[in-house]
């Protein structure tokens, strides 16, 4: 257990691990997926593979904003860059992420204006200060992140900002979730919920995946013990025989969400018909677009993006990776052509990257 | 990404009602509270703050959880650049 001694409390660590042993069944092999990327990084950086059971298999899904983003919007966005009198923004998660031609930080050495913000409230910001110029964000992330952006595009409007757009590529979470249980290859017993995302939506929208798939949610927090009592919760539901949503981030996550930011989201977005995820293909509503009402801050209305279909590179295999079919070793490139350094898909780029947090804790173990 | 990152409310601003400064860690800096127009806030209060914006109350342990929480996934030196980050407002 290498990251044993940074637990807060190894032996409530320890009491809930052997919980944990008692209640599995020996007999069948466990497949939990975690839906977040933060919780995809705490497992590998807490070793916590090593304190469950071998029949426990956790599953990494499609909760990292950046990794799910395929090239071609990636290529959409950088576009924008390359315009006269523009300025790309971006957070610093996307600066790396390569597209066809190089990733933003690339376009910036190439003379591009690119800035990277903290917030989009940033972004709205340098376009104040620079009227001659247009300002596009770049805006990924799930619910955690949308009505942040939504309530920034609100902000612009009543500030009357008239030089300022967004580049939409706000995903929602259940439609992939959605996706992946109703994938003939993925055989997924429960669900670790992700907590962040919760904290705006409740925890009532998973309750599709408890009634009509019959599988397990818990919404878990981000710290080791909390990830195993997430997946003890799920185990008991397991081997009860039952399938329902418990919140074990009571403590951050209220079961309702919080009103006034989903309501944000319904004043400025609507669901895009479709939209495509690395990995997952396309997706019916699974992603929001920027309402007509506010298309003078659609990036995507303003400027004539090329929204072509880019494919990954052929060796590359985020995809299955990203859908929990293959882990981050079983990818031909892991460590050899791709690597933090020389990242060539996005999950070796973002911290809550599977390949990232594999690279970083696993294929490379920090003595303990 | 998806830093959630605690602070406590210090001080509001009369003419900005959508603006609150908080204190994370000893830094200080603006965030937006339009998120939480649903809650009533104090001075004192503490939230969770990401990508500018405060997305809910929490209480004052579960504040200090968060901060250890940050750190045990090392992502506190990353949180607090977030927060020196913000340039929104003055
Ligand atoms: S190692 Fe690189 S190319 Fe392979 S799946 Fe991971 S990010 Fe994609």
């Amino acid at each position: 257990m290498k990251y044993v001694d940074e637990f807060r409390d190894p032996e409530l660590i320890e009491r809930v691990a052997r919980e944990i042993r008692r209640t599995v069944d020996p007999d069948y092999d466990y497949r939990i997926m975690e839906v977040c990327g933060g919780h995809t990084h705490s497992i590998y950086r807490h070793g916590l593979r090593d304190i469950l059971p071998q029949n426990i298999r956790l599953v990494h899904g499609p909760g990292c904003p950046v990794c799910v983003l395929p090239m071609g919007r990636v290529d959409d966005g950088l576009s924008v860059a390359g315009q006269p009198d523009t300025i790309l923004t971006a957070f610093g998660d996307m600066m790396r992420v390569p597209g066809t031609k190089g990733t933003p930080l690339e376009y910036k050495a190439r003379g591009c204006d690119v800035r990277m913000v903290y917030s989009p409230l940033d972004a709205l910001r340098i376009a104040q200060n620079n009227p001659e110029k247009h300002v596009c964000f770049f805006a990924i992330g799930f619910e955690t992140t949308a009505p942040s952006t939504a309530l920034t595009i609100l902000r612009a409007k009543a500030e009357g900002v008239k030089n300022f757009s967004v580049f939409c590529n706000h995903v929602t979470i259940l439609p992939a979730i959605r996706a992946i249980l109703d994938s003939p290859d993925m055989r997924i017993d429960g669900f670790i919920g992700p907590g962040h995302v919760s904290t705006i939506t409740g925890c009532r929208p998973y309750e599709f995946i408890a009634n009509h798939y019959r599988k397990p949610v818990v919404i878990s927090g981000f710290e080791p013990l909390d990830l195993l009592e997430g997946i003890l919760m799920v185990l008991r539901q397991l081997r009860a025989g039952q399938a329902r949503v418990e919140n074990q981030y009571r403590r951050i996550v209220p079961w309702n969400g919080n009103g006034a930011a989903m309501r944000a989201l319904a004043d400025v977005f609507e669901l895009r018909p479709y939209f495509e995820w690395r990995g997952l293909g396309f997706i019916s509503q699974s992603a929001l677009k920027i309402k007509p009402a506010f298309a003078q801050y659609d990036s995507e209305v303003r400027f004539e993006l090329p929204g072509v279909r880019v494919t990954d590179p052929k060796a590359a295999q985020c995809g299955e990776v990203l859908k929990g079919v293959l882990t981050p070793p079983q990818c031909k490139l892991f460590g050899n052509a791709c690597t933090p350094e020389h990242p060539i898909g996005a999950l070796m780029v973002s911290s809550e990257g599977a390949c990232a947090a594999y690279y970083k804790y696993v294929a490379k173990p920090v003595e303990a | 990404m998806c830093l959630a990152i605690p602070g406590q409310i210090v001080e509001f601003s009369p003419e900005q009602p959508l603006l609150a400064k908080v204190d994370v860690a000893g830094v200080k800096r603006a965030i937006n509270i339009g998120l939480l127009a649903d809650e009533p806030l104090e001075l004192g209060d503490w939230v969770l703050i990401h990508v500018g914006f405060a997305m809910s109350k929490i209480g004052e342990s579960e504040a200090r959880d968060q901060l250890t929480m940050l750190a045990a996934l090392g992502e506190d030196a990353q949180a607090m650049e977030e927060v020196r980050g913000y340039t929104f407002a003055p």
